[in-house]
Formats: structure tokens, sequence, C-alpha cells
């Protein structure tokens, strides 16, 4: 038998990202110990949306941990207090029943609201548009295992290679800084043999790209405590120490003939 | 990614498209590290290291104050103040008297602009990239030293200019000074209990600023590899506990006159 539980809710309501926002207090009751904390809050709006009120808007997309779309300040955490999960992934059996639960979007001057918990995070993408690629030829798919790689390089990259991009690490930095979600992308790629032809103009353009929307690193280390990928800081010192040498390296290209 | 679709003519000038800042134009190399946030923490690091350096040669000059005095050229003198002419000395005759410890002087006063300069900026920084919650936050791995880097800074830079204004200069009123009297400035500051609480409470301060200084600077100078990385608490840690024990015995070993001057005990050997 799953327990019922009876709840309240404080979310950020806000109709516009120039809107005023404030908290609006919800009743959510009768919710299925077995929801998720997304389904919880589908539950509370079916409710809002037969009394004519507007729903609240949250983001939410794959609802199984892979997509980064979701994301929320549950209770004063980035995806509330489950380590290592995004919201959708949260389920309410880990809150007790007459809990009090305070929701707000994620915040940083580089995401403005779109709508309630919703936030623009296109400034992310501008970011791997600056670098976070390889160019190489198209054409049919190379054969497995034509490059060798050794396991240790391939791990770290996949490690790096697990950022979902949900912005839970900007959203928990007292900075704002998106250095644990640069890292990721440019480790993911400067790691592997495939990153290497590209891998200093890439780690200086991501790095000043990222500089443009985002605060600067103080090493406080609650990005890898909010990520749901648990993603490590070690790559910060990565893209640091890269960082340093595409200054000297680009400029060694830039005089070349 | 996926950002959420937003109705771009609705965000209007609040858009996500427009950065916060836009880098201003490249100065030649290597002046454009530092017009970086990544390039300037390098700096601040790079500093911070120098201004341990300091700090712990400082803090081992010091501990010349419990050797009392000793017999140099056929004269009884205080070892600390045998050890503030060394400095002056150094690298004399290669070097005129005095130089060697000027140059060191303009290179600790750059290392200490730059270290102010850059966290200053980064700061402002940080100001204008964060929006606060509305509502409380929890701190996982935040610490109580991260959160106050730039106050316990401050505070450690208005320390040293009182101490530099008690001890280099003699400028603190009703407190005899001389020039070149180590032993004796030292001992008629710090035996004024509210002058030695100053100094106590200030390097508590260098200390708290260190524990996390020292931690952070490992990673903006991208010295990391997983497997020694648990060492880089303990290093910080430690070098904090080491500097904190060793300034504060300072001001408490003249309250109990474990430090003492004694002007009967000078004058020739023998
Ligand atoms: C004089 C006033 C000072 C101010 C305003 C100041 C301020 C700061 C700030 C804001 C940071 C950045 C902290 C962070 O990243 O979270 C920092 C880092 C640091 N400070 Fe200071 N500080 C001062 C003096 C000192 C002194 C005297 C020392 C050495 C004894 C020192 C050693 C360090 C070190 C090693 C770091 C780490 C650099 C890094 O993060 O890479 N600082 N300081
Ligand atoms: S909805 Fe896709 S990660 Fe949560």
């Amino acid at each position: 038998m799953s327990r019922r539980l009876n709840l309240t809710l404080k979310v950020w309501r806000q109709e516009g990202p120039a809107a005023n926002g404030h908290f609006e207090v919800y009743k959510a009751n009768e919710i299925p110990d077995d929801a998720s904390f997304l389904e919880m809050l589908d539950i509370v709006n079916e409710g809002l949306i037969a009394e004519g009120h507007t729903p609240i808007e949250f983001p939410h997309d794959c609802r199984e941990g892979i997509c980064g779309t979701c994301g929320v300040m549950i209770n004063g955490r980035a995806h509330g207090q489950e380590k290592g999960t995004a919201t959708c992934q949260l389920h309410m059996r880990k809150f007790n029943d007459g809990d009090t639960i305070v929701i707000e979007p994620w915040r940083a001057a580089a995401f403005p609201i779109v709508r309630d918990l919703v936030v623009d995070r296109s400034p992310l993408d501008k970011i791997v548009e600056a670098g976070g690629y390889i160019s190489a030829p198209t054409g049919t798919a190379p054969d497995a295992n034509e490059i060798p790689i050794p396991k240790e390089v391939a791990d770290s990259a996949m490690d790096a290679a697990a950022c979902i991009g949900c912005a839970a690490c900007v959203a928990a930095c007292p900075n704002s800084a998106a250095q644990l979600f640069t890292s990721a992308k440019i480790w993911h790629l400067n790691s592997l043999p495939q990153g290497q032809a590209e891998r200093y103009r890439r780690t200086e353009a991501m790095v000043e790209t990222m500089e443009e929307f985002f605060g600067s690193c103080t090493n406080h280390g609650e990005c890898s405590e909010a990520c749901p990928k648990e993603i490590s800081q070690d790559f910060i010192a990565y893209m640091n120490r890269d960082y340093i040498k595409s200054k000297v390296v680009n400029r060694r290209l830039a005089g070349q003939r | 990614m996926a950002a959420p679709t937003a109705d771009r003519q609705a965000l209007g000038s609040k858009s996500a498209n427009n950065p916060l800042r836009v880098k201003g134009r490249d100065l030649p190399f290597p002046l454009n590290i530092y017009q970086t946030a990544v390039g300037k923490k390098w700096v601040m690091a790079v500093t911070g290291l120098m201004l341990v350096g300091f700090v712990i040669a400082h803090m081992l000059g010091n501990m010349k104050l419990y050797l009392g005095v000793v017999e140099h050229n056929g004269e009884m003198i205080y070892d600390a103040d045998i050890y503030a002419e060394f400095l002056r000395e150094l690298l004399v005759p290669l070097a005129p008297h005095g130089v060697v410890l000027w140059l060191l002087r303009l290179g600790l006063l750059a290392a200490f602009g730059l270290h102010i300069h850059s966290a200053y900026s980064l700061t402002r920084m940080n100001a204008s990239s964060n929006r606060t919650y509305e509502s409380k936050r929890d701190w996982l791995a935040a610490n109580f030293a991260s959160r106050t880097m730039r106050y316990t800074g401050t505070i450690v830079l208005a320390y040293l200019i009182f101490h530099l204004a008690d001890l280099t200069w003699g400028w603190i009123p009703n407190t005899e000074w001389e020039h070149g009297a180590v032993q004796s400035n030292v001992v008629n500051s710090l035996s004024n209990p509210a002058i030695a609480l100053i100094y106590i409470v200030a390097n508590i301060m260098v200390a708290v600023h260190l524990y996390h200084g020292v931690y952070s600077m490992f990673q903006s100078l991208g010295i990391n590899n997983p497997q020694y990385n648990g060492l880089r608490r303990g290093i910080a840690t430690g070098l904090a506990v080491v500097i904190l024990l060793g300034n504060v015995s300072f001001p408490i070993a003249v309250l109990f006159n474990i430090i003492d001057f004694d002007p009967a005990l000078l004058g020739p050997a023998g």
C-alpha cells in the first residue's frame, strides 16, 4: 500500500520575465507517495485547472533523468535533497506527511524567468556553440575501436559527458558560475583523440563565452553536490590548466605561417 | 540542454541572448590573461602563494624573539635585532645595504596589489552574475572560510596596515618605538593587552583565509590528480594551523613574559 501525503507547497509564481514574482501557497492533498515530484505538480495543476486557475509552469521533458530539462530549487537545494538525483527522479516517498515544500526557479542573472519555475538557459547553448563540438569529415560511421583510447581516458571522458546540461550547478553556485558545466563539456572532448585538433581554440572560446554570462568560480564545491550526475570539480581544474595553455598555444598558432 | 521555448519578443531586454558583459579589446600577451576571470584566478593564486611564502618566512624569522640575547661581535644583543640587520644586509656586498630588502618589499607590494585587485574585480563580477534566492537556501559544500574570503581578506589588509604602523613606522601613540630595536619594540607593543588581542584575532583571520585560500589555489592552478586530491585539504588545514599557532604564540608569549626585553642584559660580552 502506498502512503498518501498531505503537503503544503510554497511555489514561486511569476507571469513573465519582467513581471514581479511572489510565493503562492497551495495545498497538495492525497498525493500518492510513489508519485514523482513532477507528477505531484501535475496533480496540483489538475486541481488548479479544475478550479479555473492558471497551472504552475515547470520545466520537464524526459522525466527519466537524461534530458536535463527539469530542475527547480526544492527547500533550498537544487533538484531537492537527494544526491545525484534530477527533480524528475525525486520521489514523494522521500517526503513526510504534513511537510511544507518551498519551490523556487533556478536563479542567475543570465537566466531570465520565462514563467513561474521555467527559466531560459540558452546561455549554456551559447557556450557549447563556441566550441563544444569536433569538426570531422562526415561519411560512413567509422569502425568501432579504429582509434585506440586508453580505458582511463575513455572513462574520464564518459564521466564528463554525463552532464545533461540542467544548470543545477549554476543554480547552486553563489556566484552563478557555470564552471562545472563548461569544464565538463570541454573535458569530454579535450580528453579524447578526436578533440585534439581544436583543443585550445575550443577551450579559449568556451571559457570566454562562459564569462560573458556567468560568474567566477571560488571553489566552494556546491556545484558537484547539486549535480544530478555527480560530476566532479576535477574537470574545473583541468579546464583552468587548458585555459592558460590555450593562451600560449593559440598565440603561437596565430603567429605561424 | 533543451532551452524552454521562450517568447523572445516578450523577453525584450531581459533576453538570455544578451551577454551580461562583453570582453573588451585584447591587450598584448600576457596582459590578456588578466582580462579574463580564469586568468585573474591564476594571478590570485600565484600572488596568494607568494604571500603565503612571505607569511611563513616572516613567522620563522619571528621565532628569533624566543632566542633572547646572544653574543655578536663581542657584544650581547637580542637575536631578533641581528636578524633585522641581516635582512638589510642580504646579498651585501653584491648589492648595496638595504637594496635586496627593498626589492623583496616591492615584489610583495605588487603581489598584494594584484591579489586585492583580482579579488575585488571577481567579487564585482560575481555580484553582477548572481540573483539571490527568495527562500532560505542550504549550503552543502561551502564552509565558513570559503564564504568569508573577501571579509577575512579585508580584515587582514586592515591588520597589515596597523601592524606596519605599529612596528615598522612606530606610529602608535603611547608605545615606545625605536628604529631597528626589534625586540624592545615588539615587547613594548604586545605587552599592551588590547594590542595583543588585535594581533591574536587578526592572525585567526589569516588562518581562516588560508584554510580556504590554499585549498582553492590548487584548483585555480589546475593542480589536480584524483589520486592525490585528498592531500590538498590536508595541506591547507595543516598550513593554516601551523601559521596560526606560530603567529598567535608571539603576543601570548609576550603577555606571559616568555618573550621579554631586559636592557640590563645588553652591552659588552663577558
Ligand atoms: C590583503 C587583503 C586580502 C584580500 C582582500 C584577499 C581576498 C581574497 C579573495 C576574495 C580570495 C578568493 C577566494 C576564493 O576564491 O574563494 C582570495 C584567495 C586567496 N588568498 Fe587572499 N586576500 C587578502 C590577503 C591574503 C594574504 C595575506 C594571503 C596569504 C597569507 C592570502 C592568500 C590567499 C590565497 C592562497 C588564496 C587562494 C587563491 C585562489 O583561490 O586560487 N590572501 N583572497
Ligand atoms: S525531465 Fe529530463 S532530466 Fe528531468
